[in-house]
């Protein structure tokens, strides 16, 4: 039953793995571009909740309305002032660009609020759940969380496959030079796919605050379980990421079960493992973007 | 430097002293390496090795501790740059071989070697165990190999984390080398530090004008142009990146031996990395002489700002965000005083005599390099 509990406990912690992972998955998806400062976006995004709260008041909760749309808005800035340019200036340079980006965040973070943990404090829905059997409770918020998670994949398949917009983004992903030439502005597709990645960091990034304390320094390990969670589902695949996430969530778990300071290294291992056994991950995309 | 010259087999007057050289229509065409700036510079290296060798019989404490900390940034860029700049393999996990070079040490050290005579071990160690990694590394490209290389690097910080006889999370010291003076202690390690630049300068000028180091930057320029004309890619770039590891071993084992002491979070740190690109980026990406520039710019900004604290990175991260998408050539790439005549003789060099020059040998790209150069007939 313990095991049981790990297990359920890991999926829903996959679940916020994933959305993490989505945001990453997609912006390489659009224009191969891995974004290193992913992790400490979303931790930007959790201090900057933070203030809010401590000046408005209210349950953290509401934070999301606000930051969210913010999240956008800086993803799409960011792209246009930023991106946009390194990706211009070659291959490797949107790497070193993001990386230096991640070093000024989390030291302005370190200046701005010292090194100590903070936390999103959502009152009495953060402990609460519903007691299955005696040995296996489900926290209410994880299952928002998990909920949430599978609501923003459906969501972003939909709106790659049915919209207009996620067509041109389609179109810019498989071929630039072609969809420019067919009239896609393919500057804006680009802005777009970032504002969207950057809105779910957000998500991510605050759920991630509620459920434990976070510091400045907080995002490296987002960014490498955003990045598990994409190489074990599958490069460019969604569904894969979800199962990514849900896999590294498990690992997590069940090697804390074992040993309480191993799970992160458990889920660094099944990664590793996954790497030689499946290099193209669980779920091998069969289009250029699923 | 003949051994540097390239010789045309149709001209005349093959393996004479003067450089080979071919009719060509009214001109001569002659293809060289090394070239006075070269022969000069390189005169002028040996002068500062030596200058440096005798340096602790002048300098005072201070002076000699913080220029092996400049060897150790010098060790770290010019094992970064070999990796990203040559073999075109952005990596943000090196820090897994300086952790591993230091690791080594203490664990010779607690098995009866001497610190200092377990450095050449533990550089090799790290050459050896990055062989294995390879293997899984190279599966991911471009960002994604970069992250799996931090993933490892965690691994390893992990691990070693749990291994009580290694100190576990809280590190450990290195006792054995306490019996000696601070004084005597400082200058071997100095001296340790200097042999470890100086072999890894020559290592990485041998390699990269060896016919590896030009099948590397064919790689890097163009990876199915190469290769189509025969490059084994995968064992080029898997070369490197063991040379890259050892240099960065390198680093970890002077970092041991002059702090005495280790601990898991800070050996396997990332910051390594964020040092190692900003050096390289900021000196010049892809020349040899770049990174030693950028280790000398980055040891300047250390020493100007580390009062201010965080904000020194905030500089640092700017700075390597700036150069980047503004000044792509670092500084080294930039104001190269003589651009098709690198001071140290990596490339062939075609003189056209009084041809017309054509336009891209005239202004080769400054990371450019095996494109900017003429194809001479027997390298490819």
């Amino acid at each position: 039953m313990i095991w049981l509990n790990a297990v359920v406990q890991g999926l829903l912690l996959g679940g916020l793995y994933a959305i993490f992972a989505c945001g990453l998955s997609l912006m390489f998806g659009v224009m191969r571009l891995v974004n290193l400062a992913h992790g400490d976006l979303s931790v930007l995004g959790a201090y900057a909740a933070y203030v809010l709260v401590e000046h408005l008041g209210g349950n953290p909760l509401w934070t999301f309305a606000a930051i969210v749309p913010l999240a956008a808005l800086v993803g799409y800035v960011l792209q246009r002032l930023l991106l946009d340019r390194a990706l211009a200036a070659g291959e490797l340079s949107p790497l070193l660009v993001t990386f230096g980006l991640s070093i000024i965040i989390q030291n302005l973070l370190q200046q701005g609020f010292g090194a100590n943990d903070q936390a999103l404090n959502i009152g009495t829905f953060g402990y609460s759940s519903w007691e299955i059997t005696p040995n296996l409770y489900l926290g209410q918020f994880e299952v928002l969380v998990f909920g949430t998670a599978v609501a923003v994949l459906v969501g972003l398949q939909l709106f790659l496959s049915r919209t207009r917009q996620g067509r041109l983004l389609r179109a810019t992903a498989d071929n630039p030079r072609a969809a420019a030439l067919s009239g896609v502005d393919t500057k804006r597709a680009r802005a777009t796919a970032t504002a969207l990645a950057l809105s779910t960091v957000a998500i991510a990034g605050l759920f991630l605050a509620m459920r434990t304390s976070f510091t400045p320094t907080a995002g490296s390990d987002d960014l490498i379980f955003a990045f598990e969670a994409v190489i074990i589902g599958g490069l460019g695949s969604l569904w894969g990421t979800l199962l990514g996430g849900l896999v590294l969530g498990v690992a997590q778990t069940i090697g804390s079960q074992i040993n309480p300071a191993d799970g992160i290294l458990a889920g660094h291992l099944v990664f590793l493992a996954v790497l030689a056994l499946r290099p193209r991950g669980l779920l091998a995309p069969r289009g250029a973007m699923a | 430097m003949t051994a540097g010259r390239a010789v045309l087999p149709a001209g005349a007057g093959g393996a004479g002293p003067s450089p080979g050289s071919v009719p060509v229509g009214l001109s001569k065409l002659t293809v060289d390496r090394s070239s006075r700036w070269s022969n000069g510079a390189l005169s002028l290296g040996i002068v500062a090795a030596v200058v440096l060798a005798v340096l602790p019989f002048g300098a005072g404490a201070s002076v000699i501790n913080q220029l092996t900390q400049l060897f150790v940034l010098a060790l770290l860029a010019v094992g970064w740059n070999l990796l990203a700049g040559y073999g075109g393999m952005v990596s943000i996990g090196q820090q897994c071989f300086v952790g591993l070079g230091s690791y080594a040490v203490l664990y010779l050290a607690q098995h009866g070697v001497l610190a200092w005579y377990a450095v050449p071990i533990a550089v090799i160690g790290a050459g050896v165990i990055s062989i294995p990694i390879s293997y899984v590394a190279f599966r991911l490209r471009g960002g994604y190999f970069a992250i799996g290389m931090w993933v490892t690097a965690e691994v390893f910080r992990l691990t070693i984390a749990q291994v009580q006889s290694l100190g576990g999370g809280a590190g450990a010291s290195l006792n054995d080398l306490s019996n000696y003076s601070p004084t005597t202690r400082d200058h071997i390690t100095y001296w340790v530090g200097l042999a470890l630049v100086v072999l890894t300068l020559f290592a990485a000028g041998l390699l990269l004008r060896s016919r590896i180091g030009l099948a590397l930057m064919s790689v890097r320029d163009d990876e199915r142009a190469a290769e189509a004309s025969g490059v084994n890619i995968v064992r080029t770039k898997r070369v490197v990146f063991v040379i890259s590891a050892a240099i960065c071993g390198g680093a970890g084992t002077l970092l041991i031996i002059s702090n005495l002491q280790v601990q898991p979070d800070a050996s396997f740190s990332v910051q390594y990395s964020a040092f190692m690109i900003f050096m390289v980026l900021v000196g010049g990406m892809g020349t040899f002489e770049g990174p030693l520039v950028g280790a000398l710019v980055f040891f300047g900004l250390q020493q100007a700002l580390s009062s201010y604290g965080v904000w020194y990175l905030v500089i640092v991260g700017s700075v390597a965000v700036a150069v980047t998408v503004w000044l792509p050539a670092g500084i080294w790439g930039t104001f190269d005083p003589r651009r098709r005549r690198s001071i140290v003789p990596l490339r062939h060099r075609v003189d056209y005599g009084d041809l017309v020059v054509p336009a891209r040998t005239a202004r080769p790209g400054a990371t450019r390099d095996a494109r900017g150069t003429a194809p001479t007939p027997g390298e490819r």
